[in-house]
């Protein structure tokens, strides 16, 4: 799938070629610097993006349908019902002026026919099981009544009460502490595990990844760059984006020591270079990688966009 | 036995209140917090958000007033002070936030971003304070053609570099980094956490390093201090903190951090928090942690806890921080013993 822009300058491609597939009970990590295009990609896969300027070419295949063509009718079946989706701020999801409970009540009546009783006895159990306490009185809050966390549980709550096949979640908790972060990973670690729900996590926190998910795709400059299971993707990367990325963690270093970076930056829209997109940063580089790079076979469900992987031996977390 | 030197900074029972939205409630952002930072130290202090630490960070560079206690700078009080020597001594005392979007203005070229807080001072002559400009943008590694440049024509990392330059010109000896890697890609947050540490070895900088990011604080701090709704419940150097924790929330916030590690070097149970902070205009009786630590009694809902010094140098605010601190020592000699014999 690829997906382009219409701009000031003419036709511009945000992401190239990005193919990947997620199984049920999958938990996808799709990480990588800001811009690279993780959200647009989530967004795509829900036709959320701006229809006028932004043109998606490829498949979408979700179950048979293809969501990059199927009608609008089928579309909305999908969205919200089959496939949920949450994101990074809360507040712009919810809607101000209905308190949360009828928001979600109101989502479900949109989806099946149900009786309005029904419906409220389902938003209250949503939010009970996403760890709302007294969920009979949250039930009649507005979003500003709610702290930033309570509020990202309410969006999920929303998300899950249809029982979605798939949720994409942007960023969720980007906005939160680290102790509200680690009881909303939790509850979608759970919800996965207990209904076998696909999940595609958007995040740029390695730590959120490696305790969430079961694979991760690293983005560069709006291509896939590597897509392996988590733990081999931290202890033996193969692209040296991905090595970059770990290595520039503080964590991982000595107290005090100077902290590797990866120096340069992401190449802007319209300027992408030819060949090897990580080309100017990398420091593996060498003739040949001028060439445009394909994401090659890796053996064992790995794959990874650098010509050069088996000669090198990259340094991950655990070096 | 040597005298103890003269803290660069100390602040002595600090409280500060804001009035809230609701009529006739007041916030208490900062209730009764007590730390010494040394000269050339950097000095962490983490906490979830609304826990006071931009607050304490606005106090001590003397941009809120406190409520109640004192500031020191190198044992003054600036109170004394009269106001024209208070406007020379507090160029020493700098703050750097979060987003240099805020802090630049878009239309104007960086050059002359960095030259503003001198002319506002109105240090020098107009030259004087291009060439100190330019000298402060080499000294953070930007090159000379950035100066004529604006804001939108940089990285992210490039802009936080102007905003320390134009900080470095003021010559400061203390400087509060609220957040300033938070808004960073981390590909190159390191680039900035390494150019801080190079300005202190050159010019002996104190820092006081705040952020929620637990590996950053303790990667950068000598110290660290822990806050918790407008209180302080643990300080003490780095290691001990992070590695050997005595207060029940520092323990829960450490292993909250989410770990890059592949799941066979994983260690540790998650301690899981419920709840999330409670407000600070109504904050709980007794212990402030009580509503969501797994160890509260009774007394807790009572009686605050006294802050007090559990092992050299560590402080913390718990009822029964002797009993975790011994429970702590008997873990690590268990787990050297088991090194050991392995
Ligand atoms: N409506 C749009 N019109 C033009 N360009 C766009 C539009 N939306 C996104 N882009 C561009 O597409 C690229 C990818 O954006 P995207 O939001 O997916 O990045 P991201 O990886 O999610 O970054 P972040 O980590 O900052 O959230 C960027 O260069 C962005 O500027
Ligand atoms: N100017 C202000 N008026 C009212 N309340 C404030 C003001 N500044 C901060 N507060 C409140 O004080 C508390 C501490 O805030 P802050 O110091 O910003 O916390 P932190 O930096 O740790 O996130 C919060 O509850 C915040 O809402
Ligand atoms: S193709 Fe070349 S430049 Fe690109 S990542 Fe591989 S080694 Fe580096
Ligand atoms: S004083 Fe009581 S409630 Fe507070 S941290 Fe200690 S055990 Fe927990
Ligand atoms: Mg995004
Ligand atoms: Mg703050």
């Amino acid at each position: 799938m690829s997906i382009s822009f219409a701009m000031a300058g003419g036709r511009q491609e945000a992401t190239r070629d990005v193919t990947f597939s997620v199984s049920p009970g999958e938990r996808i990590g799709v990480v990588g610097e800001s811009g690279c295009g993780k959200t647009i990609t989530g967004l795509s896969l829900l036709r959320l993006l701006p229809e006028d300027v932004a043109h998606i070419s490829g498949r979408l295949d979700f179950m048979g349908v293809d969501l990059a063509t199927c009608g609008q009718e089928e579309l909305r079946g999908i969205r919200g019902r089959r496939i949920g989706m949450i994101f990074q701020e809360p507040m712009s999801a919810l809607d101000p002026v209905f308190t949360v409970g009828e928001q979600i009540a109101e989502g479900l009546r949109a989806h099946g026919n149900m009786s309005r009783a029904e419906a409220r006895d389902r938003a209250l159990e949503a939010l009970r099981s996403v760890g709302i306490a007294a969920p009979e009185k949250r039930y009649h809050a507005y979003p500003h009544q709610l702290s930033g966390g309570m509020r990202q549980r309410v969006m999920i709550a929303g998300a899950m009460v249809c029982n979605p096949q798939l949720l994409i979640a942007d960023e969720p908790t980007t906005a939160l502490d680290v102790t509200v972060q680690a009881q909303i990973l939790e509850l979608l670690r759970d919800l996965s595990d207990r209904g076998n729900m696909a999940l595609l996590f958007i995040t740029h926190d390695l730590g959120v990844v490696a305790e969430t998910c079961t694979r991760m795709l690293t983005m560069y400059a709006g291509e896939i760059v590597e897509d392996a299971d988590v733990d081999a993707a931290l202890e033996h990367p193969l692209h040296p984006y991905t090595s970059g990325l770990l290595r520039a963690l503080p964590r991982l270093s000595a107290r005090r020591s100077a902290l590797p970076s990866i120096p340069g930056r992401v190449p802007v829209l319209g300027q992408m270079p030819a060949g090897c997109r990580f080309r100017q940063r990398c420091p593996f580089a060498v003739d040949g990688c001028e060439r445009p790079q394909a994401l090659l076979d890796a053996g064992n469900g790995r794959r990874v966009r650098c010509w050069r992987f088996g000669d090198l031996a990259l340094p991950g977390v655990a070096a | 036995m040597n005298e103890a030197p003269t803290p660069t900074l100390s602040v002595r029972d600090l409280r500060i209140e804001f009035a809230a939205a609701e009529r006739g409630a007041t916030v208490k952002a900062v209730d009764g917090v007590s730390f010494d930072i040394f000269k050339g130290e950097t000095f962490g202090l983490i906490g979830e958000s609304g826990s006071g630490k931009t607050t304490i960070g606005r106090a001590v560079v003397h941009l809120v007033e406190p409520t109640a206690g004192v500031i020191l700078h190198d044992g003054v009080d600036p109170a004394t002070l009269s106001s024209r020597e208070f406007r020379a001594a507090r160029r020493a005392w700098q703050i750097v936030f979060q987003d240099p979007n805020a802090a630049l203005n878009p239309r104007s070229t960086i050059l002359t971003s960095v030259m503003e807080p001198l002319a506002v001072a109105g240090v020098g002559s107009a030259e004087e304070r291009r060439v100190a400009a330019v000298q402060a943008m080499a000294r953070v590694g930007l090159p000379d053609e950035i100066g004529a440049r604006y804001p939108h024509q940089l990285s992210g990392g490039q802009k936080q570099r102007v905003v320390i330059a134009r900080t470095l010109t003021m010559k400061p000896e203390l400087i509060v980094c609220d957040e300033v890697v938070a808004a960073l890609d981390m590909s190159i947050r390191g680039d900035v956490l390494n150019l801080f540490a190079e300005l202190q070895r050159e010019l002996g900088l104190t820092y006081l390093f705040i952020t929620h990011d637990l590996s950053v604080v303790s990667h950068i701090s000598d110290r660290i201090a822990v806050a918790y709704l407008g209180r302080l419940v643990e300080l003490g150097p780095a290691e001990a903190v992070t590695e050997a924790p005595i207060h029940p929330y520092t323990r829960a916030l450490l292993s909250a951090e989410p770990a890059p590690l592949p799941s066979h070097m994983r260690t540790g149970a998650r301690i899981l928090l419920e709840g999330e902070i409670p407000s600070p205009i109504n904050p709980p009786s007794g212990c402030y942690f009580r509503t969501r630590c797994g160890h509260a009694v009774d007394l807790c809902v009572h009686r605050a806890p006294d802050w007090r010094e559990i092992a050299r140098g560590h402080w913390a605010a718990c009822h029964f921080a002797e009993q975790f601190r011994d429970e702590e020592t008997a873990a690590s000699a268990e787990a050297g013993a088991k090194h050991q014999g392995g």
